[in-house]
């Protein structure tokens, strides 16, 4: 099971690409603003596409009412991200090197490949309950409160995947670096599962 | 009297005859402009594309510099250079007052004359663009990354500073020539004693090329000619500059007649390389002088302004072979030499020829002293011994030449209203093309250097007539692109300009354009005035001076309401514009405000005088249109009694 530890042990490491690339974008283009603004989502914390691009995105957004872009220490989440990559990583290269000398199963990559993707669903999903709040819980006293022709108050969730018209602003939303290569990490350890099942059959 | 009206008539027949050889061609040429050609597309940059080139165009009169698009013909911007601007607040601010200081105190105006683009290796490198002050004579250095005016320096023993601002070609110096001859130094003495007694300064101002700062290396005081328009020599004549010179006569009155008299004027041959050298030797003589350097620092937004005591100056005399004089017909005007170097070109402008002079064969009759006399004893070579060629009777009052990288030169001529593109060595005349009308001077991008971009060529001219609807008596100013890439001068494009454009130079749009800033960085803001938080906006009092540390942001002023300030009191608003956003500047304006507007680029911290007269509640409010919140950027100041005990106090949001 040499062949399928390595593919286990490279699929585990390429998740390290989250700590230097990130992992979603979120560009704001309007007729105002060519040179689209945009913010780079780390899992350690957010910055701008450009020096300042997240101070001015502030400054827009406080006209609709919204909260401003947290800063890294101000959630929970980009302390506890960075520490559950770490592990899965560590994890990963571990099943993968115990996989390559024969002490555990193929079966334990699949394993790894499963609770990595729950745990990837639960991060979309608090990410999506975070743009959910960044969108919609506006201050009272905003400067512009817009409403729907129906007049339910307007709120602005950007999207968590694609594109959406928000007032003056095009919207795009979209994977990042960092997540093409969880992508293609996790495919990695399920090929290393299914290449240790036929290198464990051979054996067998 | 009856001298000028022989020159006039003459001047009317020549007219005659030249018109005579094209004057069919003229007539249909009139309003010309590609109706039947594509000139229109040639031209017409669509919405949301860039022009090809940027043209400085001097702004004349104005005392500033315009930017334009070519070939559009856009008007981009003018930069505030010599003259106060109310439009952003230059020459009025606290911070941009100083750069307008001279000798003769706070001179809110000039006429500017020629701008040159820096140069490396005889190459526009884009890092600088300096012009001439004429009247109150400066030299100006606009930085091309923010494209503000950096540095202006005062030319002390110099009046009429138009033999300006040419440079060298690593831009090792900004060279300034003086037009009129004055005492040296400056006294009360006799105007008809100006022969022999007046003298003419020639500046050679060096730049420091890191920071493009200037400093006046030397003053070569040579006699009292009008020293008219210089050009450096370029790569093989490198090391030398050259002037043109009329009134060697050395007239002092009715120069139109008695500065007309000589069948040959000089151009001024300068080995800048041989004085630079004797100068470095310790020579030359250090004499008392009082001039202004004015400078703009980036960090703290802030001009000073120093008075500078002594000059060193040089007497031709002193540095043997650095100074001769080459015969020139008849009031050269403009002096322009070819990419080579080799050809030096005197627009004679009372003559009905081009004289080009050769480099080699000037060295040659210098090597074996091959003079004709002296003046003022300095060397005046032979005419013959030194002549390239004539290019003959190519027009009527030929001014300026440009050159394109093909060996070719186009000559601007006043009277006959025309540019006339000739072939350089031959001699030959290839096109002409009439102007509307009178050129003054023509510009090719690169032209006057050793790499020209030959793509266009823009004549400056001096009237403008009918060519625009008219806007009674005053008109505006007008310049003329013409596509030189055929055999042929295509006239495509009239557009108006500012000012009077004397000359110009553009540089490839490519070449700057990614280099202009967006924002200054408010970490870099070192404004002693400035204001970064909520918490330091504070409103401070010495005396009767009020300081009020204001910042701005969309779209609030912090603080906004100001109580506390009293009549008598002068009042400084410092405010700084918290925006790291592009093109995002919001302006101030304070009601009875005896000075400006200004105008604050994001990161930046400007200061404004209010000197409020009458008791009252006075508001101020944001003059561009920032945001939609634009109209609600505004605030009061309350001012009390001048014996009123009222404490300061300010505050923002508060109800
Ligand atoms: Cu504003």
């Amino acid at each position: 099971m040499k062949k399928a530890g390595i593919i286990m042990i490279i699929g585990s490491l390429l998740l390290l690409g989250l700590f230097k690339f990130p992992l979603w974008n979120i560009m704001l283009g309007a007729p105002q603003y060519p040179d689209p603004l945009g913010m780079n989502i780390y899992i350690q914390g957010i910055e701008g596409n450009e020096e300042f691009d997240i101070q001015n995105i502030d400054g827009l957004n406080h006209y609709i009412g919204m909260k401003t872009i947290p800063k890294a220490e101000e959630m929970w989440e980009f302390d506890v991200f960075p520490k559950v990559i770490g592990f899965m990583v560590v994890l990963g290269v571990i099943i993968g090197v115990l996989g390559f000398i024969g002490k555990v199963s193929y079966k334990w990559f699949l394993g790894w490949f499963v609770l990595m993707s729950v745990l990837g669903a639960l991060g979309m999903y608090d990410f999506n309950l975070w743009l959910i709040d960044y969108g919609t819980d506006l201050d009272p006293k905003a400067i512009m409160a817009y409403t729907h022709p129906d007049g339910t108050p307007m709120t602005y969730k950007p999207p968590l995947i694609g594109y959406q018209k928000m007032l003056n602003f095009d919207v795009d939303s979209w994977p990042a670096t960092g997540a093409y290569m969880i992508f293609v990490g996790m495919l990695l350890t399920v090929v290393a599962f299914f290449v240790g099942k036929k290198e464990s059959k051979q054996v067998a | 009297m009856k001298k000028s009206i022989n020159i006039l008539f003459s001047l009317v027949i020549a007219a005659g005859l030249v018109s005579c050889n094209n004057g069919n061609d003229r007539k249909s040429s009139k309003g010309q402009g590609g109706l039947s050609t594509n000139a229109a597309e040639r031209v017409y940059v669509a919405p949301g594309e860039l022009d090809e080139y940027y043209a400085f165009m001097s702004g004349g009169f104005s005392g500033q510099l315009s930017v334009y698009g070519l070939p559009s013909g856009r008007m981009l911007k003018v930069l505030p250079v010599f003259s106060q601007n109310p439009e952003n607040g230059y020459g009025y601010t606290e911070e941009t007052k100083p750069m307008l200081n001279t000798s003769y105190g706070f001179v809110p105006w000039d006429d500017s004359h020629h701008p040159d683009i820096s140069q490396t290796n005889g190459e526009l490198d884009g890092r600088w663009i300096f012009i001439n002050g004429n009247n109150t004579p400066r030299i100006a250095r606009i930085g091309l990354q923010n494209f503000k005016t950096e540095e202006i320096i005062e030319i002390p023993n110099s009046a009429g500073n138009h033999s300006s601002s040419f440079i060298t070609e690593n831009t090792e110096y900004v060279v300034a020539g003086t037009r009129f001859s004055v005492p040296i130094p400056q006294k009360d003495m006799p105007i008809n004693e100006y022969k022999g007694n007046f003298k003419g300064s020639l500046t050679f101002i060096s730049v420091d090329q890191e920071t493009g700062r200037m400093g006046i290396k030397f003053q070569l005081i040579m006699p009292g000619f009008n020293y008219d328009l210089s050009h450096p020599g370029r790569d093989k004549s490198h090391g030398w500059f050259f002037f043109t010179t009329y009134n060697t006569e050395e007239a002092h009155s009715l120069l139109e007649v008695n500065a007309s008299q000589n069948d040959k004027d000089f151009i001024a041959a300068i080995n800048w390389k041989k004085i630079e050298e004797y100068v470095n030797n310790g020579g030359g003589k250090m004499v008392p002088a009082n001039y202004a350097h004015n400078v703009m620092d980036e960090h703290t937004h802030s001009a000073t302004s120093t008075m500078l005591k002594e000059v060193l100056t040089v007497n031709p005399m002193d540095v043997p072979g650095a100074v001769y004089f080459l015969p020139t017909p008849k009031s050269p005007h403009g002096c322009d030499v070819d990419p080579t170097g080799e050809y030096i070109i005197g627009n004679g402008k009372l003559s009905a020829d081009l004289t080009v002079h050769s480099f080699t064969k000037m060295l040659d009759a210098i090597e074996n002293k091959k003079f004709d006399g002296e003046a003022y004893g300095i060397p005046i070579l032979n005419f013959e011994d030194i002549l390239a060629g004539v290019v003959k009777q190519p027009g009527l009052g030929p001014l300026h030449t440009e050159f394109d990288e093909h060996g070719n030169a186009y000559t601007t001529f006043f009277i006959s209203s025309e540019v006339v593109k000739w072939k350089v060595g031959t001699w030959e005349v290839l096109d002409r093309q009439p102007v509307f009308y009178s050129v003054g001077h023509g510009m090719i991008p690169g032209g006057n250097s050793r790499k020209p971009f030959g793509k266009y060529f823009v004549a400056l001219n001096k009237i403008t007539k009918d060519r625009y609807l008219p806007t009674g008596p005053e008109l505006t100013q007008s310049a003329q692109l013409f596509d030189i890439t055929g055999d042929k001068m295509e006239l495509l494009l009239d557009f108006p300009t500012i000012g009077e454009p004397h000359y110009a130079a553009a540089i490839p749009a490519e070449m700057i354009a990614k280099n202009s800033r967006k924002i200054y960085k408010l970490a870099e803001n070192k404004h002693p005035y400035a204001s970064f938080t909520n918490a330091d906006a504070k409103v401070v009092r010495e005396g009767k001076d009020v300081h009020i540390y204001m910042n701005m942001i969309r779209s609030h002023f912090n603080p906004d309401n100001i109580e506390g300030v009293k009549v008598g009191d002068k009042v400084y608003f410092h405010i700084t514009n918290l925006e790291q956003d592009f093109d995002v500047p919001h302006g101030f304006a304070v009601i009875g405000a005896n000075n400006a507007e200004m105008l604050i680029m994001p990161g930046a911290t400007e200061t404004l005088v209010w000197e409020p007269k009458e008791v009252g509640v006075w508001p101020f409010y944001c003059t561009d249109f920032c945001s939609a919140l634009h109209q609600e950027m505004q605030g009061y100041v309350r001012v009390s009694p001048a014996d009123s005990d009222i404490e300061l106090s300010w505050s923002l949001g508060e109800d």
